[in-house]
């Protein structure tokens, strides 16, 4: 007994330090994005000729160091980062409106609309989306907008598929029917009662959704399928980086470990998460 | 038993139109390809006349499709801008390379995760599941194609042992395989962790414990036996992601494979060679997919039915 409270004791310390460090890591590149404008007026596109292929930690003016056009690496990583939080949070959002409305619907409602609905997703979660995407931003050219679109479209299943599934466990419950019976509209049900109720599944696969298209948004644009090369990027400056390794190893290090910190903030928020909100394991992977 | 397999089948079949479909609309959007073959260079509006009858491009798109269809299982999937040689024979010659990259990574990365998985299951909430744990989120939360280049970084540059990209011998082949594997470890771990420890909390497990068995008996005879199941398909659904991220890496190491194939036909503008790549990959991600819960079923009677 004394040995289960101990480990559980552990675990809850251990709960509490993914706590503090998803936080830590995902507020400090947040904010640190959010602010570049501010913090780096020019944009990381200002050229220090005299200090090109700086190492870092070496010059209190480049504490990153810079690239072989005299570009601060630091600004241009933390500048960078606009991109990619930009389409990890937009495609998140747009995904999760439609599927949200298509999962109450269908859940609520029942009928024709949801065993199509259901067919339809088991067909879409099978196909696979990296390389359609990769075929479609070859054909129809790049773009921030397009590939937010495709995760959208790649992504509002997973959500529709949640929500339904809540849903059906939720709608013959005693308070919805009480609701029910005295009068309540349907789209009041669905508002105030429904869902609240589904609402911490769908934070959790939202987090754990914008750490995903964070990477692959740094995918498309690293092989040159995603965002303008013009547009500091994180994906961009490793796809830059790669062909001058061997003289400027710091320019390919610095931008994967922002990629790192910060999807690695939002999987322990969303590990955490989880066992706050679904400790019965709906949304695992 | 039947019935189970016939439905899995016909939800594939759904899922191969569905593929076909989108590819053949995606190359409908690239525009005129008579005008792209020619390169825009001296020809008359008779030439492009003539190259649009031979390709049959004058024929309606649902046609168009139906003759993709049937070319496709006769393994012809038309000929590249390039030079002409059948897409087929250029798809011979990169497949393996690419399969030989994901089964290598796959079983690379089961020899590693299991006993990892199991380790950290057994010890659940001490600080060897913790690490375990924190060093497999952490390999989920970086881009693989970067782990490719810090591999390239370590082991060309500076400590200068294998050859950082192309074909060249056993040496090309540690690097992209060791990404992949890595990659493929930090999901298996967290997964053979989850299905262990659901597993060991049985009760047949304790029933193990209670006669007298051994540990390491009741832990690789009972529980991991029966942890595989889920295990299988849960590795048989990452396939997908497996030859996605697969390709991706191939164009770090020039490794020559579908990823290469399909980015060389990007930048040529080569269609056709695009279309080919992209649906049989996906036409082996679907099949595998298949083969897997087929095989699940027939492992496991209560998936039926589901």
């Amino acid at each position: 007994m004394a040995a289960a409270q101990a480990v559980s004791s552990a675990r809850r310390h251990f709960r509490s330090l993914e706590l503090v460090l998803g936080l830590v890591l995902t507020a400090g590149m947040g904010l640190a994005v959010l602010f570049s404008g501010f913090l780096f007026p020019d944009g990381g596109e200002s050229m220090d000729l005299m200090a090109r292929l700086t190492p870092p930690f070496q010059s209190l003016a480049h504490p990153l160091g810079t690239d072989p056009l005299g570009r601060d690496v630091l600004a241009r990583v933390i500048v960078g980062g606009q991109i990619s939080l930009t389409v990890g949070v937009l495609s998140v959002v747009g995904a999760v409106i439609v599927g949200t409305i298509v999962g109450l619907v269908a859940g609520y409602y029942r009928g024709i609309a949801e065993v199509l609905l259901m067919r339809f997703a088991d067909i879409q979660l099978a196909l696979p989306f990296i390389l359609l995407a990769i075929m479609f931003l070859a054909i129809l050219g790049t773009g921030v907008d397009k590939i937010i679109f495709f995760m959208i479209v790649a992504q509002w299943v997973q959500y529709a598929r949640l929500v339904r599934g809540s849903v059906l466990a939720l709608r013959d419950r005693e308070f919805i029917l009480s609701a029910r019976a005295i009068g309540v509209g349907n789209g009041r049900i669905i508002f105030t009662h429904i869902l609240p109720n589904v609402l911490g599944p769908i934070v959790i696969l939202m987090t754990l959704n914008v750490a995903n298209n964070i990477l692959l948004e740094s995918s498309l644009t690293f092989l040159g399928l995603g965002v303008d090369p013009l547009i500091p990027s994180w994906g961009g400056m490793l796809a830059d980086g790669r062909t001058y390794l061997q003289t400027a190893w710091w320019v390919s290090v610095f931008p994967g470990l922002a990629i790192m910190f910060t999807v690695l903030g939002l999987n322990l928020l969303g590990d955490w998460l989880r066992d706050l909100l679904d400790p019965t394991g709906q949304t695992s992977r | 038993m039947a019935g189970f397999i016939l439905k899995r089948l016909l939800q594939a079949v759904f899922v191969v139109l569905a593929v076909t479909l989108i590819v053949s609309f995606a190359i409908r959007l690239s525009g005129d390809p008579a005008i792209m073959l020619m390169g825009g260079g001296n020809v008359t509006e008779q030439d492009l006349q003539n190259i649009r009858q031979a390709l049959g491009l004058e024929r309606p798109f649902f046609v168009q499709y139906l003759s993709f269809l049937e070319g496709m299982t006769t393994g012809d999937f038309g000929k590249s801008f390039m030079g002409g040689t059948p897409v087929s024979m250029l798809i011979a010659n990169a497949l393996p390379a690419t399969l030989l990259l994901a089964f290598t990574s796959l079983i690379a990365s089961i020899i590693l995760s299991v006993p990892l998985g199991v380790y950290a299951a057994v010890n659940r909430g001490r600080w060897p599941d913790q690490m375990i744990r924190i060093l497999s989120l952490v390999g989920l939360s970086f881009p693989n194609f970067w782990l490719a280049i810090m591999m390239v970084l370590l082991f060309s540059i500076v400590l200068g042992l294998l050859p950082p990209s192309g074909m060249e011998g056993p040496e090309s082949f540690v690097m992209p395989a060791l990404t992949m594997a890595i990659i493929l470890t930090a999901t298996n771990v967290r997964l053979v962790r989850t299905s262990m420890l659901e597993t060991l909390s049985q009760q047949y497990i304790m029933v193990a414990r209670s006669k007298g068995l051994r540990d390491r008996v009741v832990l690789y005879k009972h529980a991991l036996r029966n942890s595989a199941i889920p295990l299988v398909t849960y590795i048989g659904l990452q396939f997908g992601g497996l030859i996605g991220g697969i390709v991706i890496i191939e164009r770090v190491f020039n490794w020559p494979g579908m990823g290469t194939l399909a980015f060389d036909a990007i930048s040529n503008r080569d269609y056709p060679v695009l279309q080919g790549t992209i649906t049989v990959l996906a036409l082996f991600i679907v099949l595998i997919n298949l083969l897997v819960d087929i095989a699940y079923g027939l492992i496991d009677p209560r998936i039926r039915t589901e």
